[in-house]
């Protein structure tokens, strides 16, 4: 702290505006007791079994289930959001419809509704005897209480991510790019193969490892719909809460630093897309 | 006329280049084909999961929905889920707006860092946001031996639902108001601060009526997630009915009792809050879109 302060000149340039000091303060003070101290906490916990006693957890079987679920389907769920994403910002942004700004609100409702609602809702509607769930049954797919489930769920919580950041990069396409493209006789294919979708690749990458981050860690929605099957349908995060109740701390600990781990490579993984985005087209 | 535009060879010269729209977007039939896929994606995943909870909460009549609401648990539910957003959405008001004057208002090494730090819950699973309290306050965790002496419970109870909260909702307003702040400059509390006011003053009365809308904009998200608040609330709650359920949770225990109609009344709550979050935000960004800036569509 006093190391901090005493070079403070150095440490930040001069301004005549008040309160730096009171206000970084707060801000440290409030980050290090609320966010930093737990997840001190929570690697103190996991670094006393070792690398090897967090492998071993891993290593469980059901565990290594769990994982391998919610990895997987997360994957699938983020792609599959990131396909009909794109189209919904691409309908959204460039077509006049009516009811189009109705359309562009609702895309964000799985950040306004609470995920438990969301879970019970998915849950009853996907049931074998659900709306959805009794049509999927008759083709033979049985969505609730199966893999499929948590699918349909973790699409649901990825998709505004997926729409959200390609969205504003198409609106700021520039039209006279295409059009040039368009008077030197390429086809609308190839000027959207070639010209329009190019630059849109890094959004769409960024809302990809969003939506799957988000996917793997999610909680509430997906476990009303997943059934909770140990070595079928159940969830990394769930174990976690399993394993708390069982009093299992190092346990549950091993379980969260290796979500927390894949989570941090998701992070870099955005933000070395956005270092080489804006190498390669000066934007993020 | 567009095929002969695309195929064919283009206006005569002497005439300026005016291209049919149709050379810049897709033929209509394309274009209704995706505007047709994306609604029907939209309906399917989120429409519909929306109009189930109200329909199953009205399944048995207004009686049964209304029943759910006089059961004392729902109540206290109701009351313990607008004390703990009472508390964690104004810290993470003051919060952001402290961090958001520090970091946009001011240049210091290791800014990036700090912006990185204060978004880290988002990039944490709820359950291991409500996992890292236990392992601070529980009573096998580090403070654990320390409170139990002194007969303090943070996990199971309140302060513990609390605290869970803040760290989830911990980003929201600094997020959307560091980028808005940053956009805004000094120049303005600088000219106040030359012509006399003080630092308090120039906050009040220039920078604050400047980020409003964003600060707003920023608290109803914010409120919107602190209420919801699912899995980490359910790690650190406990689930003592009446005491240390908040809404969701309470949809939840309903739920799994085969209680539907009283878990979907309650749940229609939650879902009717969410709309008129999703309402209000929209309004904001058509009619103040500018003044919520850079952070608008972020979250």
């Amino acid at each position: 702290m006093v190391e901090t302060l005493k070079p403070r000149r150095r440490f930040r340039q001069r301004s005549v505006i008040p309160g730096f000091g009171i206000t970084f303060g707060y801000t440290l003070t409030c980050l290090g007791l609320i966010v930093l101290l737990p997840l001190a906490a929570l690697v103190v916990k996991a670094s006393g079994l070792g690398l090897s006693g967090i492998w071993e957890v891993a290593t469980d079987p059901r565990v290594a289930s769990a994982l391998r679920v919610s990895f997987g389907v997360s994957l699938l769920a983020a792609l599959t959001a990131s396909v009909f994403g794109g189209i919904v910002a691409w309908v959204l942004t460039r077509y006049d419809f009516p009811g189009r700004k109705l359309a562009d609100a609702v895309v964000d409702l799985p950040f306004a509704l609470p995920t438990a609602v969301a879970g019970i809702a998915l849950a009853s509607l996907y049931a074998p005897n659900g709306l959805v769930g009794a049509q999927l049954a008759r083709i033979g797919i049985e969505a609730a209480y199966t893999p499929v489930g948590i699918f349909i769920a973790m699409v649901f919580i990825g998709l505004p991510f997926a729409v959200r950041t390609v969205q504003p990069l198409i609106a700021e396409i520039d039209k006279e790019v295409e059009e040039a493209s368009a008077i030197l006789g390429a086809s609308r294919i190839t000027t959207l193969t070639r010209v329009v979708l190019p630059p849109l690749i890094p959004a769409v990458l960024t809302g990809f490892a969003l939506a799957f981050a988000r996917g793997v860690g999610e909680y509430g929605s997906i476990i009303f719909i997943a059934g909770n099957l140990p070595y079928v349908s159940e969830i990394a995060p769930l174990l976690i809460v399993i394993k708390l109740s069982e009093f299992d701390y190092a346990g549950a600990s091993a379980i969260a630093v290796i979500m927390l781990a894949i989570s941090f490579v998701t992070l870099l993984a955005i933000n070395l897309i956005q270092a080489w985005s804006r190498r390669r087209f000066g934007y993020v | 006329m567009s095929e002969a535009l695309t195929q064919g060879p283009l206006s005569p010269p002497t005439e300026a280049v005016r291209l049919p729209a149709s050379v810049v977007t897709e033929r209509r039939m394309v274009r209704w084909l995706l505007i047709a896929v994306a609604l029907a994606f939209l309906a399917l995943f989120l429409v519909l999961p929306l109009l189930t909870v109200f329909a199953q909460a009205l399944a048995k009549g207004w009686g049964a929905y209304f029943t759910a609401f006089a059961e004392p648990d729902a109540q206290a539910a109701i009351r313990l889920t607008l004390l703990v957003a009472a508390i964690a959405v104004p810290f993470n008001l003051v919060f952001g707006v402290a961090a958001s004057w520090a970091i946009a208002k001011f240049e210091f090494r290791g800014k990036n860092l700090l912006v990185t730090l204060i978004d880290l819950p988002f990039s944490v699973s709820p359950v291991v946001s409500g996992l890292i309290y236990v392992l601070v306050f529980g009573s096998r965790g580090l403070f654990g031996p320390f409170l139990v002496e002194h007969d303090i419970q943070i996990i199971f109870a309140v302060p513990g639902i609390v605290l869970a909260t803040i760290f989830v909702t911990f980003p929201f307003v600094a997020r959307q108001l560091i980028p808005l702040m940053q956009e805004q400059g000094t120049a303005e509390e600088e000219a106040a601060l030359t012509l006399g006011a003080s630092g308090w003053h120039a906050f009040r009365t220039v920078t604050l009526p400047n980020i409003r809308w964003g600060l707003l904009y920023s608290v109803l998200l914010c409120n919107a997630r602190a209420m919801g608040e699912f899995g980490a609330v359910s790690v650190v709650s406990g689930h003592i009915r009446g005491l240390t359920n908040t809404l969701p949770l309470h949809v939840e225990i309903l739920y799994n009792e085969y209680n539907f109609v009283a878990a979907f009344a309650v749940a229609s709550l939650l879902a009717g809050l969410a709309l008129v979050t999703l309402a209000v935000k929209s309004v904001l960004e058509w009619r103040y879109a500018d003044d919520l800036a850079a952070g608008a569509r972020r979250h």
